[in-house]
């Protein structure tokens, strides 16, 4: 047993979390709270025809094939966006670091695309990709390949997780870099001067070094994924071909705010919210004992 | 997600930039961006010229599924418009909402305006009015789907314009047989090829007349007619004759490009159309498919209504029919219908439009009007009004692409989306309160 140490009872120490317990109740304990309840009403558009109806809404949900379909295809969509988007972003952070000259003005353009708004990112890839109009299905032509993303459901899913991706690339560069710097020069050059290549000196010093960075963007780009993607996929593909695209979240955003069926998109959030935790739960149990801080 | 409590922080911040004017003040939120924006503002602008105690304010709020969802936020919040432009598929929950509306004939009535429910067109207006024939939102744009042809491919691959399906058929191989990349292509599938296919060859797309005679009503579009139509469209596109190409207006640059000769879409992008196509092109009217019916029934309406919200005072109320007068008037509606491409809704409208000589020297301009008013519209041809529709238009695109994708047959992805839709209407049914 650890011994307690105890300090004399004093307000101030409530009063210096009071701030921080405030705002997660009421920007996040308030509406999920909300959610919750909203979750067991069927309700009209208007609120004017309103029923309790308990777990009916999630009954709904897991009858409905569709439904459960999408658990599969939101994994695959988020690993590989936040794969794709963490193992691009590491890449050019190891580059940046190494450039000497014009070094901000690198990075800056990387950074930039952060910048944009989901829905415009998603709009900028529709016209890349436009099978007549965009510039992309024009040289996948001479390549034999014809694009079509409005009727092939994977090259449909190709697209939003590209588009996804970058959209996040810039920032989990931001991170890396950040990372990259703050280890000292003089482990490098001592690993340089002992005779390590660079691939050598990036996965034995600084790969380990930035795991902890790497946990947190795991982290974040899971939820990125999980929760912020709706808009991406309703400006690229709405979901369509067929059901291909449609993830967890476009399917809350779509019944929800397009739908106005508010009673089974609030079902919907619970579980994805219910989702999250666990996820959440399972990296910080599992995936941080492998990280060394 | 807390969801209500989004819609209800939006709706706020959108009505707090209002303020008070001496002159009664009204509200119109609607959902024309670009140039159309600037005509619906022209309107109100005008309207305000010719009087001095009420002033309508148009409001810009993003597509119609945005415009709608901002109003039932704000009226969830207390802080609605007096006027909504509606799209045609949330009519089931607008009239749905018992207490929310008001219906623009009574309005019109306890306003003391005149008013007269012939003057329109009977497709649109039939559209819009309860069993009883009572008129709930007023017509503003609307549209109906027509066959676009490009005049000069058609006429280089030696092919005419079609009329039924067969020679649909036909003048698709001639065109992809001419070198073009394909025949024919659609968008908003859910009401061109199967709301309008069934109105067009009089069958019903469900029970209780389309869903006009009560929210108990059940889908049955997925009849063995329109199954084979839509096996023969899937056939074409396995021959190359038919390209899918997204679920709304997507497909327009294949037409305007010049990679399909033919597209069948609103009669409203009339403005998008001859702007961007650098070849002659025409209308005509939608194909008939002569193994259903020998002669076409009339078509259907797309496009959007303005809906009046209770809650308001009388006095608003009074300033909200005089502007639905003005905005009824032929002179309004021939213009805004000669601007856009959007129909002229009422007959008057359409006979000053005749006599500007609109139609001779814009020919195929009337194919929409002709078309909606092509006989007196019956219960399968009236328009249809299904609660939830705009998720029983994702489920029906959703089966549909499964079909163009050759995952499904027709009778397969028609049977799943009609029990998808029953599920659905199922639902609305228990919240609906109708009037």
């Amino acid at each position: 047993m650890l011994k307690r140490v105890h300090f004399p009872t004093s307000a101030l120490p409530y009063l210096l979390v009071a701030p921080q317990i405030l705002i997660t109740l009421v920007f996040f304990i308030w509406p999920a709270s909300q959610a919750m309840y909203q979750s067991f009403l069927i309700e009209d558009a208007f609120g004017l025809g309103t029923e309790f109806v308990w777990f009916e809404n999630f009954e709904i949900l897991w009858s409905d094939s569709h439904y459960l379909a999408s658990f599969q295809r939101t994994a695959v969509f988020s690993l590989l966006v936040a794969g794709l988007s963490m193992g691009v972003a590491l890449l050019l952070a190891g580059f940046a670091q190494r450039v000497v000259r014009g070094a901000m003005f690198y990075r800056t353009l990387l950074i930039w695309p952060y910048a944009v708004a989901p829905v415009l990112a998603g709009a900028l890839w529709v016209f890349m990709f436009n099978p007549t109009l965009g510039i992309f299905p024009y040289f996948l032509e001479f390549a034999g390949i014809t694009w079509n993303h409005y009727l092939n459901g994977t090259q449909a899913m190709a697209l939003v997780i590209l588009a996804a991706a970058w959209k996040q690339v810039a920032y989990n560069f931001l991170f890396y870099l950040a990372a990259m710097q703050s280890i000292p020069n003089s482990v490098i050059e001592a690993a340089a001067i002992d005779g390590a290549g660079p691939a050598r000196r990036f996965w034995t010093i600084i790969f380990p070094l930035i795991s902890p960075t790497t946990f947190f963007l795991l982290v974040i780009n899971m939820v990125y994924a999980f929760f912020e993607t709706f808009g991406i996929i309703h400006a690229v593909t709405q979901g369509g071909p067929g059901t291909s695209t449609t993830i967890l979240v476009y399917k809350v955003f779509n019944d929800g705010f397009v739908g106005l069926d508010l009673g089974g998109s609030a079902a919907q959030s619970v579980v994805l919210m219910v989702l999250v935790i666990a996820m959440t739960v399972v990296q910080f149990r599992f995936v941080e004992r492998k990280v060394a801080y | 997600m807390p969801i209500k409590s989004l819609l209800c922080a939006s709706a706020v911040l959108a009505v707090a930039g209002s303020t008070a004017f001496a002159e009664t003040e009204i509200q119109w939120w609607h959902a024309m961006g670009g140039t159309n924006g600037e005509r619906v503002n022209k309107i109100a602008e005008d309207f305000n010229a010719t009087q001095s105690d009420y002033k309508v304010v148009p409001v810009y709020k993003g597509n119609y599924t945005e415009t709608m969802t901002a109003a039932i936020a704000a009226f969830r919040a207390k802080e609605h418009p007096q006027i909504v432009q509606v799209f045609e598929v949330g009519t089931a929950t607008m009239m749905a909402a018992k207490g929310a509306i008001y219906p623009v004939e009574k309005l019109m009535n306890d306003a003391g305006e005149p008013f007269d429910g012939d003057a329109f067109l009977p497709a649109v207006v039939s559209y819009y009015e309860t069993p009883e024939g009572e008129l709930l939102s007023m017509p503003f744009n609307s549209s109906t789907p027509v066959l676009w042809y490009n005049k000069d491919a058609l006429d280089a691959a030696g092919a005419a314009v079609p009329a039924t399906w067969d020679e649909v058929k036909t003048a698709s191989q001639k065109l992809v047989d001419n070198g073009m990349k394909c025949g024919v292509s659609f968008g908003w599938q859910s009401w061109v090829m199967i709301e309008n296919f069934s109105a067009w060859h009089n069958l019903p797309t469900g029970t209780k007349e389309n869903g006009f005679a009560g929210f108990d009503t059940e889908l049955t579009f997925n009849n063995a007619q329109v199954a084979a139509r839509l096996d023969d469209v899937a056939s074409m596109g396995k021959d190359g004759l038919f390209v899918y190409g997204g679920r709304r207006g997507d497909s327009l640059p294949m037409f305007t490009n010049g990679e399909c000769g033919m597209w069948m879409n609103s009669s409203a992008y009339y403005g998008s159309i001859s702007s961007q196509a650098k070849f002659e092109f025409g209308q005509a009217m939608l194909p008939l498919d002569t193994n259903v019916a020998d002669a076409p029934q009339n078509s259907i309406i797309g496009g959007a209504t303005l809906w009046v919200l209770e809650g308001h005072d009388e006095a608003e109320y009074k300033g909200t029919a005089k502007f639905l007068t003005y905005l009824s008037s032929p002179e309004v509606q021939s213009w805004w219908h000669q601007e856009t491409g959007y129909v002229p809704i009422t007959t008057a409208a359409y006979e000053l439009s005749k006599e500007q000589g609109f139609y001779d020297s814009n020919p195929g301009t009337d194919t929409a009007i002709k078309q909606l008013s092509l006989n007196t519209p019956t219960a399968n041809s009236r328009g249809l009004r299904y609660g939830n529709f705009v998720q029983v238009r994702d489920v029906i695109n959703e089966e549909l692409e499964a079909l163009w994708g050759g995952e499904k047959t027709a009778q397969d992805a028609l049977d799943a989306a009609v029990s998808r839709g029953n599920d659905l209407l199922r639902r609305f049914e228990r919240t609906a309160n109708p009037s």
